[in-house]
């Protein structure tokens, strides 16, 4: 009897023990991202990631959002189309994300906006390009410029700074974003006064392009128009090369990867591409960030991991804003779901989302960000010339959308030490002055080049 | 016409690789009427094999013929193990069950080694030049690369002495008697598994040697390369006539050929839908494949 007692009097304590009531947990805001972690198009997704969780280790260390750490859920899509319709659809049911980051790739990206969009969750592309991905609803945002400004700044650029008048595009033919650039190239250089003497396509994934190369090579252009991710453009340079093409290369930053120089070795070197942000900008807010990343990851940030990282500031921002309302910041840390919670958390998404559409002026590393009313972000492009060494570019000129100002003080001319001389500056007559990187004023020296 | 013949040389490179492979389908379908999917990962883990045999044994600092030698037969008999695992583990155990449940498998195991691929070798990986690399220019607007020559001279070797290995010795007879009839072979006192093996060794190895003449070339390696590859050189077996050792050879050349004229002349956007489309045409006309043996099936 006495041992069953104090058995009972145990059980009950340890009864008391459970049911008391336990410290609140810990509140945190979850952040959804799906990216390209392995496959073909790796290091879109891994860049993009370091990226965001820079931004994200940034808040965290200064106290999170009202009191609650940020915390990122990332899945992997393979870089394929079917992985990502489940790995997002896993995210936004299993972790019941405030918002989403994701993808490069703007054939990943238009296939996960419309789940986000029927979730009426707000989703950001740090870096798909292709018009199309925002235009899937108002839930779908981006930060960095579109393909018609990046088609439109390359064309210039070869039209006006290296007086090319001929000109064949390979495209790869599985890729919204590859047709998409392609075609505003061809839109822009034609309507300069320039010919396209050849439109051939290749598919993602091959390993030989010789019978399109012959086809291109044969028609005598002065430049090979490629606007497609670094693998392939890496083996059609190094394949364009072996049949005796001596003429230019140019891309779109579907080229930004240190994997470029690594399949391409010699043969894209002095190939010239847009890209979103120079690591040549003397701009504080690059530099540090360049000094940040490579402090924690060992390696230069590409424009994938600036962009993942000014997407993750512009969203935190946002998210900011909306947790100034105590109900507001209590619905973005609660993860429960009951009809209540459930209402609230979309009426904090949609506030997010509210939010995101007045960004303006945001001092990004990619320059200064400025959501339009197609929620795209108006931002200047950059021209590079790719070097020797993997990952290493040379900044040639700076392209700004129509409207938008350049930088006054910013030093004149495109010509950097430490590189080759960049062809002809541009005349003027070219809306694209030859200026360092960056919306913000950039005070300083003349950049040097990179090392 | 330098155009033309510039899209020949790319064609027969291509052929040539399709050409190895396809061996590999049309051999084992010869003796097993087994379609094994896994081929091409054979074909794509030779390609990696042949890299880190090239790092370690340091022919990547100092490529010289032996070396060159070692990786490639190093990363054939490595394919050749692993073919004959793949049949030995999952093959074997079924071959008594139905047609369907082995092709799953099949597909099951390509996809099995396509994914380890991925998560142990990365998604993508350059070969070095361990091979020097020369180029000709006889007329302008014709290149011709050693690579070229060695990929044909290689392809056609190793065609040769299969031929040898199939028409002229005792191994290839049996073979030929399996494919001829598996049961009344066995009853003659063939050892039907053994035989089965060789073939898988044998078609690995050409898979393995195409794999290294890709890489060679390319200098670039995917642990994806095996499924377009594999799936291209399938098609060329079935084009020249599944089971038929020439017509594999035949329908390699003639995919990779077709594939390049259609990419050269026509448009370069439906290669894949014209390249099959012939396909369809060819197996209109000839049920079974250019070279295929036309068989009845008994009821």
């Amino acid at each position: 009897m006495r041992t069953s007692a104090a058995l009972f009097f145990l059980a009950l304590s340890g009864c008391a023990g459970g049911g008391e009531p336990a410290a609140p947990e810990a509140k945190e805001i979850v952040i959804g991202q799906y990216g390209s972690l392995t496959g073909p198009e790796a290091t879109f997704g891994i860049s993009t990631k370091n990226g965001i969780e820079l931004a994200t280790e940034e808040v965290n260390t200064r106290g999170g959002i009202a009191g609650m750490k940020l915390r990122m859920v990332v899945e992997d899509d393979q870089g394929k189309p079917e992985e990502t319709a489940s790995a997002v659809s896993k995210i936004l049911s299993r972790d019941r994300p405030v918002a989403l980051l994701g993808e490069v790739a703007s054939t990943l990206s238009l296939t996960a906006a419309p789940l986000a969009q029927n979730s009426s969750v707000p989703m950001i592309s740090p870096s798909s390009t292709n018009p199309k991905v925002t235009e899937v609803g108002d839930y779908i945002f981006r930060v960095c410029f579109i393909d018609p400004f990046q088609g439109t700044a390359i064309a210039k650029f070869a039209y006006n700074s290296k007086n090319v008048r001929k000109v064949a595009i390979l495209k790869d033919v599985k890729s919204d974003y590859s047709q998409g650039l392609g075609q505003f190239f061809a839109e822009t250089f034609t309507g300069l006064g320039g010919t396209i003497v050849a439109e051939e396509a290749y598919a993602k994934g091959d390993l030989d392009f010789k019978a399109q190369l012959t086809k291109v090579i044969a028609t005598g252009p002065e430049a090979i128009f490629i606007p497609g991710y670094y693998t392939d453009v890496g083996l059609i340079a190094k394949q364009a090369r072996q049949l005796n093409y001596t003429g230019l290369l140019l891309g779109g930053d579907g080229w930004d990867s240190v994997e470029l120089a690594k399949v391409g070795e010699d043969a894209v070197v002095g190939g010239f591409f847009t890209n979103h942000y120079s690591t040549d900008d003397p701009n504080p807010t690059v530099q540090d960030f360049i000094k940040r990343y490579q402090a924690k990851y060992g390696q230069k940030p590409d424009g994938l991991a600036a962009l993942g990282y000014d997407a993750a500031k512009v969203l935190y921002s946002a998210i900011e804003g909306v947790a100034a309302d105590p109900a507001m910041a209590a619905a973005l840390g609660d993860r429960s779901s009951t009809p209540a919670t459930e209402e609230s958390r979309k009426k904090a998404r949609a506030a997010i989302r509210e939010r995101l559409t007045h960004i303006a002026d945001f001092n990004g590393v990619t320059g200064s960000i400025s959501i339009d009313a197609n929620r795209n972000a108006q931002k200047p492009a950059v021209v590079v010339e790719v070097l020797r060494d993997a990952g290493q570019y040379r900044f040639v000129e700076a392209v700004y959308p129509d409207g938008m100002k350049a930088p006054t003080a910013a030093p004149a001319g495109g010509t950097v030490e430490g590189g080759a001389t960049p062809g002809a500056p541009a005349p003027g007559g070219a809306s694209a002055p030859t200026e360092p990187a960056g919306a913000a004023p950039a005070p300083g020296p003349t950049p040097t080049g990179t090392k | 016409m330098t155009v033309f013949l510039q899209q020949l040389i790319n064609g027969l490179s291509l052929g040539a690789i399709y050409a190895l492979i396809a061996l590999g389908y049309t051999m084992v379908y010869g003796t097993l009427q087994l379609i094994n999917f896994a081929h091409g990962e054979v074909y794509m883990v030779g390609a990696f094999v042949a890299l880190y045999l090239a790092r370690w044994t340091g022919v990547v600092d100092n490529p010289s013929i032996p070396g060159v030698a070692l990786v490639l037969l190093g990363a054939m008999a490595f394919c050749a193990a692993l073919g004959m695992t793949i049949e030995r583990l999952a093959y074997r155990p079924l071959r008594k069950s139905t047609r369907l449940n082995i092709l799953i498998t099949a597909i099951g195991v390509s996809l099995l080694l396509q994914n380890l691929g991925l998560l142990l070798f990365g998604p993508i990986d350059t070969f070095p030049t361990i091979v020097p690399e020369t180029q000709w220019e006889p007329m302008v607007g014709l290149v011709i690369r050693s690579n070229d020559l060695i990929t044909l001279g290689v392809t056609l070797s190793l065609m040769l002495g299969l031929r040898h290995i199939v028409e002229k010795t005792q191994m290839g007879r049996a073979m030929r008697a399996v494919s001829h009839s598996r049961d009344t072979a066995a009853m003659m006192g063939i050892p039907v598994d053994r035989v089965i093996s060789f073939t898988f060794a044998l078609g690995s190895v050409l898979a393995a040697a195409a794999a290294f003449l890709v890489a060679m070339d390319k200098h670039v390696i995917k642990p994806d390369m095996g499924a377009m590859g594999g799936l291209k050189a399938f098609v060329a077996a079935v084009l020249g006539g599944i089971g038929s050792i020439p017509g594999a050879v035949l329908g390699g050349f003639m995919l990779g050929i077709s594939e390049t004229l259609v990419s050269g002349y026509l448009a370069s956007t439906y290669r894949d839908a014209i390249a099959f489309g012939i396909l369809i045409i060819v197996l209109l006309v000839r049920p079974s494949g250019l070279l295929g043996r036309h068989t009845v099936e008994k009821v």
